[in-house]
């Protein structure tokens, strides 16, 4: 039993049965209509966008699998078929060269790469990670903040922040506005679709939605340095309003205010960060921190404090060197 | 005086690297030592380190390449391991400084200093015989690439004893890569290493692409060449297209580190972003510049053992031109998820995909061109048959992440790990391989050993499987790339599995050096003595195993794509009825001093020591100088030599290379 649902309890019948095993060794993808239970994230997929994304998965690798499974039969076939050994095959060393095989060869690749194209030229615009959902319900907008090495995450309208957690009702379209006050990262939680790379002094967007209630794992997915594996965080989709506004009300109980010397203080590395709340968040945040005014102020402000240039300063080019451009 | 380096540059206190910096001075020191004990210093000196001739620099490419191999894949086998022990609770064995540095590590050794050295060490072999010319165009260009490339290489070997090396991914994407965010000689180490074995393979691509158009044997239209000579023409376009530009990003990236500049800095209008589509505009062309002379290599290789021509070798041409072409459209392919718009990412998706029409045209026509052929299952057919189907399978993967929405969910997961090892070890190592298995006799003139060869495929095949078809499932699991450490047990099993499919490879990689071993003991007994072990059908088949240091006694006269077949079914005589004298290129050391010199610099440039980095440049300068004055670089070999010479030809009495 290699993998097995957790939650539900079923086994992966797949990899116990020899039988199959050959055709999951060529195309895991195949088995995956079959599956069942969390582990599954990308083939398991909790929100109109990645089943969307796990439906265009599955059908461009039937596509291809229309060509592929002959085309390795063939080598097979022709490989023992013709082997030297094989006396009674025909044999013309001369003949290199058929009209209407290369006319088949070039154009059974073009077919299949031009239905694979319109399925990308559409998909990736109604896929825009960029694009608002379709839905009647009002869309919640949080903004994602990739810090050294945990997420932040600050809800603009609520007036509240987190850490590494995140939480919205199910069936609410969320509208994730994300950058990075340290180096690359990617936003992802694999079950509800799409990620989008986190860019310092860049803002990203996202636009996810949960359909199902349920704790989702999120993590970035680009390398940021040694507390990488650690950047991860569990998104909550609450089943109702209700729900999201009694968690909202324990975040709002929590002591802590975010401000600029909180979030310097927060800015400074730190692996495997536990959760945290904050009650309070200072207007614009979000936009000073894409600007880069807060760096540079948490810069300044602990470069006089603390002798962590590297967690104070985390846009100055040089280490120790606050930014100096004035705003 | 001496800079940054202190003492305490020497990682005393980590005993897992110390004990592969003890294993390696050791070795060098066996090596040393056995050399000196042999008195073959001399040997050495004037017959290899100093040599021009493009079979013995393919040759010392190769063993560059093979060591280097076994460096990278002790990185593998450390990532394997740490993955399969540390979930949940477990730590592992690496902490994150360690195994980050690992990985870049083995990513920039197996692509600059393992599949380059490979493949221009092929080419170097390969080439000039195929094209019936007596040597590459510039020999001491060609000595010089090499050699740059060794100093490139030392230098990532001497980051395990001294310093340490890149924790930021083989790439080196900033703002990570910035002093900010890495202020340690790991970068520099990176960046140094890559500039000068850089510049060492933007000089191959010059020299092989002059050496292809104004060195090929009389009769050989464009037309005429074999396939490896133009995937190689092609490929060495795309190196002279493609290198350039990542001189340039190292050299900004440099700047910026040195000098404090902003060109990727995440202030001062530095964009980091301008940075990765720079090294990916050199970067997507370089695997093509791996693959293109693999698909060569399968070319040559399975109409020789089908004992047939190669089906629709127009259709391969012009298949070969237009993944080149296509290669340079597709950079932005490797980060669809920093939000380019869906206009710009449809564009680059379908090119992307685009490319697969050609590459399937191809693996049509390997197989047309087995279709009523003879077909000899020998070790170099069973890399090939491995390639063909393994290919098949990673370019479905490649093909579905140009899909920009699926890209969005398997960016930067398992499954895209998966999916380049399955076309850099499906297409480029087994490439390799089949083409060592290949042409080894001609370039060593004896064959190696076919059971221990066959053992080692199948335990590759086998290991690959085992080893990478879990990370597909990982990465479809939500596994991301570049973890020390996981919470989710359900992924831990496949971790072991894929660990076992490490060990599985590494049983190969032994087959292959028992091989090489078993080979070399029992040569005599495996001496090519005709010069066509394999019934071949290309000139580097016409002249004897292994060849002189001229090649051809006397220039054959093309009349057909497959040369050498032709001129067997004619029954044409390769001896030369009247010997002339042959005008050959001398050895020189200007090469090897020059990489030394340049070395140290690249060396004294990670450490700030400013005063060795001008000196050692300027030394290089000074050689190169002395070099371009020096009037005494070529000599002739008397037509009574090669008459001598020739009289040897097939029994065995030709000095082995």
């Amino acid at each position: 039993m290699l993998i097995g649902s957790k939650k539900t309890g079923d086994p992966l019948p797949i990899m116990n049965r020899p039988a199959r095993s050959r055709i999951l060794r060529l195309l895991p993808l195949a088995a995956a209509l079959l599956l069942s239970g969390c582990q599954w994230a990308v083939l398991d997929p909790k929100g109109p966008i990645g089943v969307q994304e796990r439906s265009i998965i599955l059908t461009a690798t039937v596509l291809m699998l229309i060509v592929v499974v002959p085309v390795i039969a063939l080598i097979l076939i022709f490989a023992w078929r013709y082997r030297a050994s094989n006396e009674k095959a025909e044999y013309r060393p001369d003949w290199s060269h058929s009209n209407r095989i290369e006319a088949v060869v070039w154009l059974i690749p073009c077919i299949i790469i031009l239905a694979l194209g319109v399925i990308a030229w559409r998909s990736s615009h109604t896929l825009d990670p960029y694009r608002p959902l379709d839905s009647k319900v009002k869309p919640i907008r949080i903004d994602a903040v990739a810090l050294d090495w945990k997420w932040l995450f600050i809800y603009p309208e609520q007036k509240v922040a987190t850490v590494n957690q995140v939480a919205f009702p199910a069936n609410v379209p969320v509208e994730f506005h994300i950058t990075s006050a340290t180096v690359m990262n990617a936003f992802f939680i694999p079950q509800l679709g799409s990620q989008i790379y986190a860019m310092a002094r860049m803002e990203t967007q996202l636009h996810l939605l949960a359909s199902e209630p349920g704790t989702y794992q999120g993590l970035s997915s680009n390398y940021s340095g040694d507390g990488f594996s650690g950047m991860t965080f569990k998104a909550i989709a609450l089943p109702s309003q209700q729900g999201f506004d009694a968690w909202l009300a324990k975040v709002k109980a929590a002591p802590r205010k975010l401000d600029a010397a909180s979030f310097a203080r927060l800015a400074a590395p730190s692996e495997n960060n536990p959760v945290e709340y904050y009650s309070q968040v200072q207007p614009r945040l979000f936009g000073d921190i894409v600007a880069g005014r807060l760096q540079e102020r948490a810069g300044r402000l602990l470069a006089r404090t603390s002798a962590h240039a590297h967690a104070a300063a985390p846009m100055s080019g040089m280490p120790g060197m606050p930014a100096t451009r004035s705003n | 005086m001496l800079g940054k380096l202190t003492l305490s540059a020497i990682p005393y206190q980590n005993p897992i690297v110390m004990g592969a910096v003890a294993f390696m001075a050791l070795t060098a020191i066996a090596v040393l030592g056995a050399v000196t004990a042999l008195g073959k210093w001399k040997y050495l000196w004037t017959e290899w380190l100093t040599s021009v001739d493009h079979k013995r620099i393919g040759a010392m490419y190769i063993i560059l390449a093979g060591v280097m191999l076994l460096r990278g894949f002790s990185d593998a086998i450390m990532m394997r391991a740490q993955q399969a022990l540390a979930y949940g609770g477990h730590a592992g064995y690496l902490p994150p400084e360690h195994f980050d540095q690992v990985f870049s590590a083995h990513g920039t050794i197996m692509i600059f200093f393992m599949a380059m050295p490979f493949m221009i060490g092929l080419m170097n072999c390969v080439l000039p015989l195929q094209i019936g010319a007596r040597d590459v165009a510039f020999p001491f260009l060609n000595s010089l690439s090499l050699w740059l490339t060794v100093a490139g290489a030392m230098l990532v070997n001497i980051s395990l004893a001294i310093g340490n090396f890149a924790r930021t991914g083989w790439l080196a994407y900033p703002p990570l890569s910035e002093l900010h965010f890495s202020p340690g000689v790991g970068v520099d180490y990176y960046i140094w290493a890559l500039q000068i074995s850089g510049i060492g393979t933007t000089l191959s691509g010059v020299n092989f692409i002059a050496t292809i158009l104004k060195m090929r044997a009389p009769g050989m239209t464009l037309m005429r060449m074999p396939v490896f000579t133009w995937t190689a023409l092609c490929t060495n376009i795309l190196i002279v297209a493609a290198f350039p530009v990542l001189t340039v990003s190292l050299a900004l990236l440099t700047l910026d580190r040195y000098l404090g500049m902003h060109f990727f800095t995440n202030s001062l209008g530095g964009d980091p972003m301008m940075y990765i589509n720079l090294i990916w505009i050199w970067g997507h062309p370089e695997v093509y510049i791996l693959v293109l002379p693999a698909f060569g290599i399968f070319s040559e290789i399975i109409a020789t053992f089908s004992g047939k021509r190669l089906f629709g070798y127009t259709s391969m041409v012009f298949a070969t031109m237009a993944i080149a072409l296509l290669s340079f459209i597709v950079w932005l392919h490797h980060f669809f998820t920093m939000g380019s718009g869906a206009d710009v990412n449809t564009f680059f998706g379908i090119t992307t995909m685009v490319i697969a029409v050609p590459t399937g045209v191809k693996i049509f026509n390997w197989l047309f061109t087995m279709y009523r052929g003879r077909v000899r299952l020998e070790s170099p057919v069973l890399w090939t048959i491995g390639f063909m189907i393994t290919f098949v399978i990673g370019g479905m993967s490649g093909v579905l992440l140009a899909v920009p929405p699926a890209d969005f969910v398997l960016h930067n997961s398992l499954f895209l790990v998966a999916h380049f090892h399955n076309v850099i070890i499906g297409g480029v190592v087994f490439g390799v391989f089949a083409a060592v298995n290949f042409w080894f006799p001609k370039v060593f003139g004896f064959r190696l050993n076919e059971t221990l060869g066959k053992a080692a495929f199948w335990c590759w095949l086998v290991g690959f499987y085992v080893a990478f078809m879990p990370l597909y499932v990982l990465g479809l699991m939500g596994a991301t790339r570049r973890m020390d450490h996981y919470d989710n047990p359900a992924w831990h099993p496949l971790f072991v599995v894929a660990a076992a499919g490490a060990a599985i490879i590494f049983c190969g990689i032994v087959l292959q050096i028992a091989q090489v071993v078993v080979s070399l003991a029992q040569r005599e007994r495996a001496r090519d003595l005709t010069g066509d072990p394999w019934g071949g059908r290309t000139l580097e088949w016409a002249t004897s195993s292994p060849p002189p240091a001229y090649n051809f006694a006397r220039i054959p006269v093309v009349r057909d794509r497959d040369a050498f077949w032709d001129m067997k079914q004619r029954g044409v005589n390769m001896k030369a009825a009247v010997y002339r004298p042959i005008h050959m290129p001398r050895n020189t050391g200007t090469g090897f001093v020059m990489a030394v010199f340049l070395g140290l610099a690249a060396f004294a440039m990670i450490w700030h020591i400013w005063w060795l980095a001008i000196g050692g440049t300027a030394a290089a300068m000074v050689a190169l100088i002395r070099h371009a004055f020096d009037d005494d670089r070529d000599y002739y070999v008397e037509a009574e030599e090669v008459r001598q010479t020739e009289s040897l030809r097939g029994r065995a009495q030709l000095r082995s290379v």
